[in-house]
């Protein structure tokens, strides 16, 4: 999230969409109620009025897998009708940039595409420069290849009447939603919106998140009380673990994992740290080696010098071009890659989408160690369905792991507080936290490596005393994770005592003198004590329910990132009425002597980009501060699949054809065609599927928890009144979901939350099927999990699968 | 008399947490169940359910509405069943807080009397013959607790307080939103300390909903 759980009270429109926070998030629904009663209007697009549908002033249904062609309307709506927040979009977007003449878009394709590699050269995606590197701008944003201008050619193609029939939404319902949400583009308006896996796990997960992000830009929607970009994450700490490296291409606070051609630490550093000319833009990223380096210090301590690249040939480096994701991974297993496999905290054996080849996949390894509170589908995988266990070679190891109120530590939520958490009873038996199993895994390798082995060295110089009387000690790792000085070190005129804990990431050292196991949490545990376990009831004077004084948020405590686009030129609050930050300024002959920044922790320090006189501030700094040029990125040419969304159709869909081009599908996805046959325009899977959450279930795990099985069971099907009759279906009985992949026994749930939808003028039937349930616990018998319908299609640019939108047939049993 | 609730049901997002709280504080087994065709479950109270997300869906004016509705026993002000019983060791209202606590000895009543007499359909009677209901968590709320339900309800639709305060709230709640629901009512508010607020008829939610013809009472 950019903004947190209890900002969401300021906004006056919250739009719901990839996402149902009533049922997947319940706590958000405290401060979605409370903007309703203070008059906010909740706006809910989804297949299937779920219970945020129901509590919605407006609910628009849509087809699985076309937010795209939705959200490209909306932008060509916002241009059309100028309902930009011009001020805004001119000085804090690119939307001035002039794009090079390389950049082209035609029948679907971006300009650079590949068709062998599958692959864009994004160097055609460049924006025109001067002789310092700064793009070249038309603030009036009439140039033709500025970028509002492109943006405005690109979704011309995005009318009304294509869009409806694409998404099988109805123009009026477009139209609702259009006119509601764009209003927040006025000054004193805010609006936000609520996303989850709806919009990430599609072929075009990013670009879903990008189509929203542009429309937020537009609107002047970023980095105001009540606006941004908000994802809701799955798990309480989901937010925490991608924070420390849990995607395998990032070390801890978004640092890159090397390759193989970064031959050396400056050479990785001079490679990944960004640089801009622009003295207005403060381009954070140019730091990259203070944090990588103290990254590599808290690593391997001592044993890290600069002699040595502090230690950098010891960290493993991927193949150039190579993805690691666990896809990928789990291919490899399929073919004999990967021959052992911790599954820790993980189910994948009914999690995973074209579930039976996962678990075939596992009867390829020669060892799996599962760690989790429960024995799960994957620690059984063995005696699961079409299993032979007398033919399975693989050894399976369980270690106990105990719950999150049995262990010390932090989560980070959604809202990027952290937040400590103290123990509640002991684990119970011989259960133990994940910190005191991976302490004693590592010291038993460290033991194991002392005496010699294949390159010993990165697990014997790792610096491993996270331990207090021989038991994992969080409060160690918490500390590391923070950063110390190793050395005194004198900032500014100030001396800070080696030995002491770093207070600031604005003062780690790329020489060795200072550690940080994660730069974006230094701040988090300093000489003033554990932030993040602050309890403080205060708000700020801004009085926005930001309380600064509860948990700790990254980064530097800032509950609001992009804060600095609040303001405008001079440092006033865009909407005085619920102000995130202003500066008040000291002033002389109409300019800024100085002065500070009160409310919430500014983004980036300096003065506002303009003097009182108007006149431009030198001193000043653009406000999208992680951003080389400093602004919000209405055209990305970071991305793989190209720098402005485009509606493609899901690997399964209902139509033969896209609408929108002759290119059907993301040409950059990703699928198995030797695992997977995926079903188009398949008359034998003619409805679409989609699969979600239980708010009665959390993941898998609360299976084994007879409470959470009481109020859901069983596996079922959701399924319209008009598809129960066409195939005789009645509600409560079981029938049979059959997919290209697979088939799954359910019960059958006729209700009117699915509704006949006209996709292309053809009445299609969408169904859904919740994904929690597994065959471990059985009610019915023949209980399973729904991931043997999905496909295993991937994002080109995060690589998750797509879960949300395959083709399906259903019948009685 | 002091305690009292205020249900605003058009604020719950049937999540179901104050269900499972109920059974978590008072030690309540599960129920084995099946899905018979709805997100409801369990069917129905019993000796071991005694707060249940009634779930349904309805059609008005051509628009979805989903209708949940937390049941749980009102606590009556002049309660049927305890008037029916007239057996303080077995029914009995607590005097500080009103809640109407039922004994071990509802063993000795005749359970099919207490349950008819009952206007919203609330108690049940368990295999070891007890009747059991909800206990206003009167244990929670004479140490100065909420009780669990309304602790655990993320979006304030179980509110709890003195019975006055919560009679208040429910009328001012009532005020505002009458004009997205023209139907909104507040349910047997005179009669009973849990005043559940509706946003259309009572009987498009549950049969029990609400006292008035809903079913044939006993009097004695
Ligand atoms: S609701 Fe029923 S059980 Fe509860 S007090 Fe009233 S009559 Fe008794
Ligand atoms: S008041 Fe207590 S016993 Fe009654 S429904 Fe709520 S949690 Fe259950
Ligand atoms: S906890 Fe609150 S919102 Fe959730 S079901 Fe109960 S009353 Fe409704």
């Amino acid at each position: 999230m950019t903004n947190h759980w209890i900002d969401l009270r300021n906004s006056d429109c919250i739009l719901v969409m990839g996402a149902n926070p009533a049922e997947n998030h319940p706590i958000s629904f405290r401060y979605v109620n409370q903007a309703k009663d203070n008059g906010a209007k909740l706006i809910c697009v989804d297949p299937r009025i779920t219970r945020t549908a129901t509590s919605a002033d407006i609910y628009a249904p849509l087809r699985s897998g076309t937010d795209i062609a939705f959200l490209g309307g909306m932008i060509k709506y916002i241009l059309e009708n100028r309902l930009f927040q011009e001020d805004y979009v001119g000085n804090y977007t690119n939307a001035p940039f002039i794009v090079g003449e390389e950049y082209g878009f035609e029948d679907g394709l971006f300009s650079g595409y590949d068709p062998d590699e599958k692959h864009y050269d994004k160097s055609r995606w460049a924006f025109e420069t001067d002789d310092q590197g700064i793009p070249e701008r038309d603030p009036t944003m009439q140039h033709k290849r500025c970028v509002l201008s492109l943006l405005r050619d690109h979704f011309a193609r995005y009318d009304l009447k294509t869009v409806s029939m694409i998404t099988g939404t109805s123009q009026e319902s477009l139209m609702a939603v259009y006119e509601t949400f764009t209003l927040t583009g006025a000054a004193s308006k805010a609006g936000t919106v609520l996303y989850a896996m709806g919009w990430t796990q599609h072929t075009t997960g990013v670009q879903n998140i990008r189509a929203m992000s542009i429309i937020q830009l537009l609107l002047g929607n970023m980095g105001l009380a009540g606006g941004g970009i908000n994802a809701l994450r799955g798990e309480n700490n989901v937010q925490g673990s991608t924070d420390h490296a849990l995607l395998w291409g990032n070390w801890p606070g978004y640092l890159k994992v090397p390759r193989d051609s970064d031959h050396s630490l400056p050479a990785y550093n001079e490679k990944y740290a960004s640089k801009n000319n622009d003295p207005l833009s403060v381009n954070w990223w140019q730091h990259y080696g203070k944090y990588s380096v103290s990254f590599l210090k808290s690593m391997f301590g001592a044993k890290a010098t600069s002699e040595n690249d502090f230690g950098y040939a010891w960290m493993p480096k991927c193949k150039d071009d190579r993805s690691y994701a666990w896809w990928q991974s789990f291919k490899s297993m399929y073919h004999d890659g990967i021959r052992g496999f911790f599954a820790w905290g993980m189910n994948p054996a009914v999690s995973c989408g074209n579930v039976s080849k996962i678990r075939e996949a596992l009867t390829k390894l020669d060892w799996m160690v599962h760690v989790n509170i429960f024995a799960t589908e994957t620690s059984d995988f063995w005696k699961g369905p079409n299993m032979k266990p007398e033919d399975i070679k693989t050894e399976v190891f369980s270690l106990p792991a105990c719950t999150w109120v049995e262990k010390e530590g932090s989560i980070t939520n959604s809202g990027r507080w952290m937040q400590w958490r103290y123990m509640g009873p002991r684990p119970r038996g011989q259960s133990r936290s994940d910190g005191h199993i991976m302490m004693e895994l590592g010291s038993r390798l460290k033991a194991l490596y002392a005496g010699g082995g294949v390159f010993p060295e990165p697990i014997r110089n790792l610096k491993w005393d996270y331990t207090t009387n021989g038991e994992f000690d969080p409060h160690k790792v918490a500390k590391e994770i923070n950063g110390y000085f190793l050395e005194d070190v004198t900032v500014d005129g100030r001396t800070y005592r080696k030995g002491t804990l770093v207070p600031s990431f604005v003062l780690l050292q790329d020489d060795g003198s200072t550690s940080s196991g994660n730069w974006l949490y230094c701040a988090s545990y300093t000489e003033a004590g554990n932030q993040a376990a602050r309890q403080g009831q205060e708000d700020a004077p801004n009085k926005i329910g930001n309380y600064p004084e509860f948990a700790w948020a990254w980064p530097l405590n800032r509950r609001i990132i992009y804060n600095r686009a609040s303001v405008d030129l001079r440092g006033k609050p865009i909407n005085p009425e619920k102000w995130v930050v202003r500066f008040e300024g000291e002033e002389k002959s109409g300019k800024y002597t100085g002065g500070q920044w009160v409310g919430d922790v500014i983004d980036g320090g300096g003065l506002p980009l303009h003097h009182p006189d108007g006149s431009l501030n030198r001193d000043g700094r653009y406000p999208f501060i992680m951003r080389a040029h400093g602004v919000g990125q209405i055209f990305g040419p970071g991305l793989n699949d190209g720098p402005l969304p485009e509606h493609y159709e899901p690997l399964e869909s209902p139509i033969a054809k896209n609408y929108m081009s002759p290119q059907r599908r993301n040409p950059l996805m990703r699928y198995s065609a030797l695992l997977d046959k995926p079903a188009t325009a398949d008359p034998r899977f003619p409805i679409i599927c989609t699969t979600y959450r239980l708010t009665e279930h959390w993941m898998t795990v609360t299976q084994a928890v007879p409470w959470n099985r009481e109020i859901q069971p069983q596996v079922f099907v959701e399924l319209s009144h008009e598809l129960a009759a066409e195939k005789m279906i009645s509600n409560g009985e079981r029938v049979v979901v059959e997919s290209s992949r697979g088939q799954l026994e359910c019960v059958a749930l006729v209700t009117h939350r699915f509704q006949l939808m006209q996709i292309v003028g053809k009445t299609v039937h969408h169904i859904g099927i919740p994904w929690h349930f597994g065959w471990r616990r059985q009610t019915s018998g023949n209980d399973e999990s729904v991931n043997v319908l999905v496909a295993f299609a991937i994002d080109p640019s995060a690589e998750i699968p797509e879960y949300k939108a395959f083709m399906v047939n259903v019948h009685k049993k | 008399m002091s305690n009292g609730f205020f249900i605003d049901v058009t604020r719950c997002i049937a999540c179901k947490a104050c269900q499972i709280a109920c059974k978590q504080w008072n030690n309540l087994p599960a129920e084995q169940t099946t899905n018979v065709g709805s997100y409801q479950n369990p069917p129905d109270f019993s000796a071991v359910t005694y707060k249940l997300v009634r779930m349904t869906e309805s059609i008005v004016d051509g628009k979805f509405y989903g209708l949940y509705f937390p049941d749980q026993c009102r606590h009556c002000l002049l309660p049927p069943c305890l008037l029916w019983a007239q057996d303080s060791d077995a029914i009995y209202q607590d005097k500080d807080t009103g809640a109407v606590v039922y004994t071990s000895e509802t063993q000795k009543l005749k359970a099919e009397d207490i349950i008819g007499v009952c206007p919203y359909d609330v108690p049940r009677r368990g295999k070891d013959g007890l009747l059991a209901k909800c206990t206003m968590c009167n244990d929670r709320v004479k140490r100065g607790m909420e009780p669990a339900c309304v602790k655990t309800c993320p979006t304030d639709a179980l509110n709890f307080g003195k019975l006055e305060e919560m009679q208040a709230l429910a009328s001012e709640r009532l005020e505002k939103i009458k004009s997205i629901y023209p139907d909104a009512q507040l349910l047997d508010a005179d009669d009973v300390r849990v005043i559940f607020l509706t946003a259309f008829a009572p009987q498009k939610y549950h049969r029990y909903a609400a006292a008035f013809d809903a079913r044939p009472r006993k009097t004695r």
